[in-house]
């Protein structure tokens, strides 16, 4: 009886482990980590790797490659022994798609607008895009907000400090 | 010896005296004390944000602004977890415990006097140890071959990751990565370009600023938009009068205050424990020794002290392994020492007689800059409190032309700004993979040099690796290696925990250390 009931479990736990795996943090943490760890091993060879007493410029990025490889398959299979029922989710509970689009979107308006139209455009629409990634923004909130960062921002980085970056142009640079 | 040491002060305080130092330092602890006050800003947000302000300075000038602006933000910080419970800083986590009751209570204000008070204690016996100890341990350094730097090193990028909060494996991960991240760009000694993957742009490495803004800028915004909920600041009126404690809570503080100084102190000189375990420990300790350990957690004077002296005692402590060996031991220096290298000055332990005005000026700058903080933070307060309620609405999107800008002004390179987003959805991929990058920063500011230090070893040795153990210094750092190690997977086939708990509330604040 207790025999059956241990092996009971013991599948249960291999049926667990197959499914569960892929839905575990660490195993993610570790998968990424070897592919960052792959990619500086396989490619570093091609810097030439030399010997220990010469060192090529490719020997440090093999050896840290082979090492993060080595990390990434302790976390991932750290991932088997951890605690069901922990937060285990890769996304957030309530993803903030339209919020990190906003955040990210932010810096690349600065560069589009900076380089073909200066530091106020590029201030005004880096701001105000990131402003609207906010759920209870609106876009005269964000316009003010926009304006008074503009207004101090381009005083402090153009006239303090002296960016050498034109206040504006039209496809200048 | 202790005589040349005060000339050396003295020659600093005529340094940091200087009217322009003297000025960049009151800005660097004004502004640092008005954005580390914003809840969510840690003193890592903080200092990578005002980083490209200090482009302009002269080096002296430059670190004694970035110092003020640490200890600034570390105080905006106690501010932040007394009066609103929010940890923006992981060693201030304990301080909320008995700080916002204290608060609810209506006390906050002297809570927050007291702090000031026992903020500037900690830091001057800090920079006590600071003065004596660093020429000591220059001295020792000095002797050190590549052998002795690479395995300093090596425990140095251990400890720092493997004694951090988290996964001792993931912190090692981290600084791995951050390794990495360091060998990008043009080879030194051979000219070889690594992992450009052809883009001109990456020959001359990857910015520090970017790095930082990306890991502790964009990825932290992505982490806290819409979750941030409004701060609850109910409490938090505070007068000016409110803040003079009376003459029995300062009776009652003299004890923790010294306390916390000597914890503060011996968690600096271990490798590795950080302010973090320095006010964990603190805390652990009053509770343990109070006669009254039961009343801990409904607002004891005790329990905010003791941790804040620890706190800012284990910050100036930190500086001592920073400044001679050049080695940082958690991601706050490592952004100092960047900040240095930007300016054109090699950490090591060359710095303190190669630029004797950057060390004893900053040395003497931390007394100044402690002083100003207190005379800033009495009159200020009101206007710290108001700061407090800024919705994180305005907040972020602020940041965010200050991550842009900043990361421009570097390089005049807008190339830099794109490389910044691409870190920042790096890092907060990491972030949800439960990792902690602070240690990135660590690895990366250290990697080219131990690259260069280990190719010097193999060398003098003629690629025996036999050198790391062969030489005594070297021997016993490896061996301290191997303890750390042994220690960690110790602890982990015991299945026990580390003595560190997490308060509750510090885990969605976990990535602003």
């Amino acid at each position: 009886m207790e025999e059956n009931l241990r092996t009971h479990q013991h599948r249960a736990r291999i049926h667990a482990l197959g499914h569960g795996l892929l839905r575990k943090r660490d195993f993610y943490a570790g998968a990424l980590m070897i592919l960052f760890g792959l990619v500086m091993a396989l490619k570093g060879p091609g810097y030439r790797t030399g010997t220990l007493m010469h060192m090529g410029p490719g020997f440090l990025p093999t050896a840290l490659g082979v090492i993060l490889v080595g990390l990434g398959i302790a976390i991932a299979a750290s991932a088997t022994t951890a605690a069901e029922g922990e937060d285990e989710g890769i996304l957030p509970e309530h993803p903030e798609w339209w919020g990190w689009a906003c955040i990210l979107a932010s810096p690349l308006a600065f560069i589009l607008f900076g380089t073909f139209g200066g530091l106020i455009p590029a201030t005004f629409m880096c701001v105000f895009v990131a402003a609207m990634g906010d759920r209870t923004a609106t876009l005269k909130g964000s316009a003010v907000l926009s304006s008074i960062i503009t207004f101090f921002g381009v005083g402090l980085f153009h006239y303090v400090l002296q960016v050498p970056m034109p206040i504006l142009t039209w496809r200048g640079m | 010896m202790i005589s040349t040491a005060l000339t050396d002060l003295w020659y600093g305080f005529g340094v940091a005296l200087e009217p322009h130092n003297i000025m960049w330092c009151f800005i660097g602890v004004l502004v640092g004390n008005m954005v580390g006050v914003l809840p969510g800003m840690g003193p890592l947000a903080t200092i990578s944000i005002l980083l490209p302000l200090t482009f302009g300075i002269k080096p002296v000038g430059a670190i004694l602004m970035l110092a003020g602006v640490m200890y600034g933000a570390q105080y905006g910080g106690a501010i932040c977890s007394i009066l609103l419970n929010l940890p923006c800083h992981p060693p201030h986590a304990v301080t909320c415990l008995d700080g916002f009751p204290l608060t609810k209570q209506g006390k906050g204000g002297v809570a927050l006097g007291l702090t000031v008070i026992c903020s500037f204690v900690g830091a001057s016996w800090g920079i006590t140890e600071m003065i004596f100890l660093a020429p000591v341990l220059v001295e020792v350094a000095l002797q050190f071959g590549p052998a002795e730097i690479c395995s300093l090193m090596l425990l140095g990028l251990l400890a720092g990751s493997t004694l951090a909060r988290g996964s001792p494996v993931k912190g090692v991960a981290m600084t791995v990565l951050g390794l990495m991240l360091g060998i990008v760009g043009t080879d030194l000694e051979t000219g070889a370009e690594r992992f450009t993957f052809g883009m001109t742009h990456l020959d001359d490495g990857i910015e520090l600023i970017a790095l930082a803004l990306g890991l502790f800028g964009i990825a932290e915004f992505m982490n806290s938009v819409n979750q941030v909920s409004l701060v609850n600041a109910k409490y938090a009126k505070v007068r000016l009068r409110d803040m003079r404690p009376s003459k029995a809570e300062i009776k009652r503080s003299i004890g923790p205050m010294f306390r916390g100084t000597i914890i503060g102190s011996l968690c600096a000189l271990i490798p590795g424990t950080g302010p973090t375990i320095a006010s964990f420990v603190a805390y652990a300790t009053e509770k343990k020794i109070s006669k009254t350990p039961e009343k801990f957690g409904t607002g004891m004077i005790e329990g905010v002290v003791c941790p804040e002296t620890a706190t800012h005692s284990s910050v100036q402590g930190d500086f001592i392994p920073t400044m001679s060996l050049g080695i940082p031991g958690d991601a706050v220096m490592a952004l100092l020492l960047g900040a240095l290298m930007i300016q054109g000055i090699v950490p090591g332990p060359q710095l303190i007689k190669e630029h004797p005005d950057i060390f004893w000026g900053l040395v003497a700058s931390f007394w100044i800059g402690n002083i100003m903080l207190v005379l800033l933070n009495v009159p200020l307060i009101g206007i710290w409190v108001k700061l407090l309620t800024i919705p994180y609405k305005y907040l972020f999107p602020s940041a965010m032309f200050f991550v842009c800008i900043g990361v421009y002004a570097a390089n005049n390179d807008m190339f830099q700004v794109g490389e910044t987003v691409v870190i920042g959805i790096l890092g907060y991929i990491l972030l949800r993979l439960g990792f902690h990058p602070a240690p990135i920063l660590l690895g990366f500011v250290l990697g080219p040099r131990f690259e260069e230090n280990f190719r010097r070893a193999m060398l003098i040795s003629r690629g025996d690796l036999a050198v790391f153990v062969e030489r005594p210094i070297s021997a016993v750092f490896v061996f301290l290696c191997v303890l750390l190690i042994g220690l960690q997977v110790y602890v982990r086939l015991r299945g026990t925990k580390p003595p560190i708990e997490v308060p509750t509330g510090l885990e969605s604040m976990e990535s602003a250390e």
